[in-house]
């Protein structure tokens, strides 16, 4: 049991949860300054949710024990996503906890619940964003096990802490199925995190909300909780693909110098990263709710493709 | 698995022919013609990327005439002509019908897997590295074809042509590092001719029947 | 002594359907059956339990049965962790059987049926898994079928009730014929009838493959694989739940174990075109039958759906560790039969969970139709509870059981690159992704499910008159509920002790199940793959309480203020501005949209207060593709052979005139 290595995974965790709410400040900001808008400052998300958290919780009478509990789970299964992922140092005692598939796994758990207490009420707004939420999660969940399951197959393991140790240890090569599990991991977080084309997170337009309208009941500290772990979740999307694709930089050994240039390229990477979505938010239009099964079965194709490209390319 | 004996450029030239195949995924999914355009432009840079290669690492320094062509046709001049022909017909955002776009990618991917197994025996005699390029050419090839039958413009098939025959093209380079000087020309300059012929018909169809729906072809039946 | 402990315990099933018939009360009757097929439950599992640990195989022959052929019985691991699946359901369902019965039957006569034949039915379970000679077997196999032919029939005075119980009984007996071939071709290659002569015969190749096709098939009938799954969701939904339950979460395991027996036990070795083949009838299973469950409006036809779909699960189990068989790689062949074998306790558990759930629900709603049920979580908070469990554990979600025995699986197909043929690692990635897509849409499934049933508000008027089940009922549900958390939390325990099955069948056992430490389940290396359970649901608690603390003192100075829903400002919301549940299914509908044969009609309003009517029904293309054009073919040649019933006595004469000259012309 080393102490250490417990104490930098518990800070890992807080700051993954502190840092999420600046990556999604960050993506504002850079997609104001696209479209010519002067745009909130980067942290303006910390005061929302210090404002959220102040505010009285106003709940609907109808309200079960399901729907007061679902924020605090959400979040707690979010958080203990963030535990295992390797953000800026492999060997962390919490990397073992759970495999890449478990981590799938806790999302689809947050989800369920998110659904249930989006039902709970009885409006139609919850249960429509509900059955949208299914819906899309049904197309990108099997999409980012394939995707996950082309780099698992590479690098013969499922836990996250050893796929990029692979990485990091192995004479640097090409890989073509990456290409293709990588591209499929973007469409998938960018579904998942309710971003543009799938969802809008800006909207307040019931009829195209797909998140927000499960949501729409909340108020004051479960809202603020739901909000943060959204905010997570994405920061989560964001550490996996950068570091399972470019893992460089992160700490090997659990030393000073080393967590530092970890932290540094992580910070770069996640900068990066939020430019891209950013980018991509102003020039793309949102979909029509119909139409985002074509692109999310264009990437679970991509994923099989690289799963096929796996098999036919790269085995001999 | 021994990937990791490969050299940079075999792995370069193995990316390559993975990206060639998404590019073959991204005509299929693709339903804006202008798109289609561009990215068949793209498929053309990332063979003539694929000529280099293999051309500069193996010294065949014939290749390089043979990169010159593609760039020169594929990714300039073809798809440029394409572009204005698409402008002036006024057809640039007209959104193909096709039949279950999903069913005709998954129909698409087990083409690919299909084609795997039909180059097994083939793949047994090589000895190459990237003999593997192989099933992915065929796999480009089958995909042409598909795109051909799957969609009803005219404009599209041509490019579905173009894509069988960049799938050929890639399949030389990379699989046999080449073939001779004048078979290359002479593919060359069919590709070249087949799409002025194209272009002509292009009008020629577009002034009879109106349209470019190749469905409307059915009209030219003798018996009913 | 054990093998005896079960014996014990069919002959208290055989007892307790004996004794309900000279009741005279259905209360007493109800009690005193349960009571005994309660204890017979408790002594197989007890049976089972012991003789999957200690691991070593026990033989008897009983003195009953043909005189040249007697009974033979015998206890494996394999055997044994069956006997443990039926038995411990049993006991369980024992708990809920005697409220459900009381308040459902109300007929003397028929409660006397419904107890003598779930007597018989759970015998029959019994003594098949204890046969150790194709004869013994297939009697007990037919006594289970016709038993639960009788319990599907139970309620004989509707029409589409009969139909059922017809199909049920026709396919169960189309599937025996299959099971007694295959049982002849390894008879007729072996020495005799018991299983140890029929594991020393030696096939030629294709007689192998045929015998492998009829098992396939026969077994493939009862555990319900598409395209042979056409009677499941047909009898489930009309048999009483605790018998769906047990026909469901126990028969369908009874089935598998038969395969597993014949393909692992009897036929010995392996081909890999076995594996791709189960393996492919595996994935269109799980795929079409959660499609087809979430199409489903009637609760315990989408169950039946479902069980299609772990049944699908189960099958990609084996058949993965088939084709690791075959290519000599017997660790992860033995993976893959421990994945099979968790899903299958898994899903006893937790399939039984929500069949009676559902039978709790329609008990107390009166309604079969999910879209008029809603808001029960309020009226009835603990099977509430437990369902939640049941739909949590069924999408194979973390921390729970379902969830395990899913990753397993996963883990096994990701280890198909070190088969030597491409073929089958393509086939294998295929595989893994349709599992993929499986599980998300079964996530979806159940979300539907409960929320329609238990959240928003009541849909129909019955609904609202629901209260809490009896004490029995609840602690049957409770029970199931905890051992599917318990089977999720302690994966690596639980495995440890099934170690035994693999070693049994194929020589190896998984060795590096808890080679990190009795937290993590490592199936295959601790390097490749970990996932610790009780480390999970630690970390969960762990977060949940910091976060709930440090929310603490905001919570004591604002408190929750309760308001009405936000209804846009329009006025009061009906229970009609609700998601129903063809409603929630809607977008998968049109995205699968092929997948089905959809009747979908929308009449427009007649007059101006009326606001037209939408209709949908979703049939099985199965049915009208298979059976619908098989059923009318047999009745069209039935119609050719009438011709030869001309009803003239001359013509009748002239047939028995040239069956002689026929017969004599052969003779001579």
């Amino acid at each position: 049991m080393n102490v250490s290595g417990w104490i930098l995974a518990l800070g890992q965790t807080a700051l993954l949860i502190l840092l999420a709410p600046l990556l999604s400040g960050w993506i504002k900001w850079v997609k104001c300054k696209f479209q010519n808008r002067r745009g909130p400052i980067p942290w303006q998300p910390y005061r929302d949710l210090a404002k959220l958290f102040r505010k009285e919780v106003v709940m609907a009478q109808q309200a079960s024990p399901l729907f007061r509990a679902t924020p605090y789970l959400v979040f707690s299964v979010t958080v203990l996503a963030s535990s295992i992922v390797p953000a800026f140092a492999v060997g962390l005692p919490t990397a073992v906890i759970a495999d890449v598939i478990v981590m799938v796994g806790f999302f689809a758990l947050a989800r369920f619940f998110l659904c249930l207490a989006g039902m709970d009420l009885g409006t139609a707004f919850g249960g429509m964003g509900a059955s949208r939420e299914v819906t899309i999660s049904s197309l990108t969940e099997p999409a980012m096990l394939l995707s996950i399951f082309t780099l698992a197959m590479t690098f013969t393991s499922t836990n996250l802490d050893a796929m990029v140790l692979h990485t990091l240890t192995q004479p640097f090569q090409i890989y073509p199925s990456f290409i293709f599990a990588g591209m499929s991991l973007l469409l998938v977080g960018v579904a998942e995190c309710g971003r543009i084309p799938i969802d809008n997170p800006a909207t307040h337009l019931e009829l195209t909300m797909i998140h927000e309208a499960m949501i729409l009941e909340y108020s004051g500290r479960h809202l603020a909780l739901l909000e943060w772990a959204s905010m997570l979740k994405m920061l989560i999307f964001g550490v996996l693909i950068c570091n399972l694709f470019l893992p460089w930089g992160t700490a090997l050994h659990l030393e000073p110098t080393a967590i530092a240039v970890g932290l540094l390229t992580l910070g770069i990477k996640l900068m990066g990263i939020g430019f891209v979505l950013a980018a991509s938010e102003s020039v793309l239009a949102k979909m029509r709710l119909f139409r985002t099964p074509e692109l999310l079965s264009l990437a679970f194709i991509i994923a099989l493709l690289g799963m096929l490209g796996h098999v036919i390319l790269e085995v001999h | 698995m021994n990937f990791t004996v490969l050299t940079l450029a075999e792995q370069i030239i193995l990316t390559l022919a993975a990206l060639m195949l998404f590019t073959s995924f991204l005509l299929l999914a693709q339903t804006r013609l202008l798109t289609l355009i561009h990215i068949f432009a793209l498929q053309g840079a990332l063979l003539f990327a694929t000529t280099l290669v293999i051309a500069f690492t193996y010294g065949r320094h014939h290749l390089l005439i043979s990169a010159a062509l593609t760039l020169g046709l594929k990714v300039f001049f073809i798809p440029i002509q394409m572009q204005k022909l698409v402008t002036r017909l006024d057809i640039k955002r007209e959104v193909e019908v096709v039949g279950n776009p999903s069913l005709i990618m998954f129909g698409a991917a087990a083409l690919v897997l299909f084609s795997y197994y039909a180059v097994l025996p083939i793949r047994e005699l090589s000895m190459l590295a990237t003999r593997n390029t192989i099933a992915v050419s065929l796999a480009i090839v089958l995909l042409g074809m598909l795109l051909i039958i799957s969609r009803r413009k005219a404009v599209v098939q041509v490019v579905g042509f173009m894509c069988m025959e960049n799938g050929l093209m890639f399949a030389a380079v990379a699989a046999t590092q080449g073939m001779p000087m004048v078979v290359e020309m002479g593919v060359a300059l069919d590709v070249l001719v087949a799409a002025i012929l194209f272009g002509i018909f292009f009008f020629q169809i577009r002034t009879e029947f109106g349209t470019l729906d190749v469905d409307k072809l059915n009209l030219l039946k003798e018996v009913d | 002594m054990y093998l005896h402990l079960a014996h014990f315990g069919v002959f208290l099933a055989l007892l307790a359907a004996a004794v309900s018939l000279p009741v005279r009360s259905i209360s007493t009757g109800a009690r005193m059956a349960f009571t005994l097929l309660g204890l017979s439950g408790l002594a197989t599992a007890t049976s089972g339990c012991m003789g999957m640990l200690t691991g070593c195989s026990l033989n008897l022959v009983l003195p009953i049965g043909l005189p040249w052929l007697n009974s033979h019985q015998h206890l494996d691991p394999l055997a044994g962790f069956f006997l443990l699946i039926v038995g411990g359901v049993t006991a369980i369902i024992s708990l809920f059987g005697p409220s459900y019965v009381i308040g459902s039957v109300s007929n003397l006569a028929a409660a006397r049926t419904l107890a003598f034949f779930t007597g018989l039915f759970v015998a029959g379970m019994y003594l098949v898994i204890l046969a150790a000679d194709a004869f013994s077997f297939m009697v007990a196999w037919e006594l289970m079928s016709v038993a639960s032919y009788f319990l599907v029939a139970h309620d004989h005075h509707k029409k589409e009730n009969v139909d059922a119980a017809f199909i049920y009984l026709l396919m169960a007996q189309v599937g025996g014929l299959f099971i007694l071939l295959g049982y002849g071709v390894l008879a007729g290659f072996g020495s005799g009838f018991t299983f140890t002569d029929m594991q020393a015969a030696t096939l030629p190749v294709h007689w192998q493959h045929i015998a492998f096709a009829l098992a396939f098939i026969g077994f493939g009938m009862k555990a319900g694989i598409v395209p042979l799954h056409v009677w499941l969701p047909q009898a489930h939904p009309v048999a009483p739940s605790h018998i769906s339950a047990l026909m469901s979460g126990v028969m369908l395991k009874v089935a598998v174990y038969g395969f597993i027996r014949f393909c692992y036990g009897l036929l010995g070795t392996f081909h890999w075109q076995w594996g791709v083949i189960i393996l492919l009838v595996g994935c269109a299973s799980a795929l079409l039958g959660i499609l087809y469950a979430l199409m489903q409006q009637d609760l315990k036809r989408l169950l039946a759906y479902s069980s299609v779909e772990n049944i699908g699960i189960i099958y990609m189990g084996l058949g993965l560790s088939v084709l690791f068989a075959s290519n000599g790689n017997p660790v992860l062949a033995a993976l893959g039969l421990v994945a099979a074998l968790y899903h299958c306790i898994n899903h006893a558990l937790f399939k039984s969970l929500l069949f009676l759930g559902a039978g709790a629900l329609i008990n107390q709603s009166g309604q079969h139709d999910l879209n008029r049920m809603g808001g029960l979580m309020r009226l009835m908070p603990i099977t509430a509870m437990c369902f939640l469990v049941g739909c949590i554990s069924i999408s194979a979600l973390p921390p729970f059981n379902g969830f395990v025995s899913e990753w397993l699986t996963f883990q096994t197909a990701l280890q198909g690159t070190v088969l030597d043929s491409g073929v089958t690692k393509s086939i294998i990635a295929v595989a893994a992704a349709s599992l993929a897509l499986t599980g998300a849409l079964a996530a979806a499934c159940f979300v539907k499910v409960f929320g329609i049933a238990f959240l928003g508000q009541a849909r129909h008027q019955d609904t609202l008159q629901a209260h809490e089940v009896s004490f029995g009922m609840r602690a049957s549900q409770i029970l199931l509920a905890s051992g599917c958390l318990l089977l999720g939390i302690f994966p690596s325990a639980a495995i440890n002790s099934m170690q035994t099955i693999p070693t049994d069948l194929l020589g190896i056992g998984l060795s590096q199940v808890e080679s990190g430490g009795w937290l993590w389940l490592t199936p295959i290396s601790a390097r490749a793959s970990s996932y610790g359970a009780p480390l999970v649901l630690f970390g969960i608690s762990i977060a949940w309480a910091g976060a709930y603390l440090l929310l603490h003192p905001r919570r004591r100075k604002t408190p929750v203020r309760y308001s009405p829903r936000w209804d846009c400002g329009f006025g009061s919301l009906s229970t009609r501005n609700q998601y129903t549940a063809t409603s929630f299914s809607q977008p998968i509908r049109r995205i699968f949209r092929p997948i089905w044969p959809i009747d979908e009609r929308v009449d427009p309003p007649s007059t101006a207060e009326d606001g037209g009517r939408y209709s949908v029904h979703v049939g099985d293309w199965a049915w009208e593709k298979l059976y619908l054009p098989l059923g009318r073919m047999i009745q069209r040649s039935a119609k050719m052979v009438t011709k030869i019933q001309g009803g003239n006595i001359r013509t009748y004469l002239a047939y028995s005139f040239f069956t002689l000259i026929v017969m004599l012309w052969i003779v001579i």
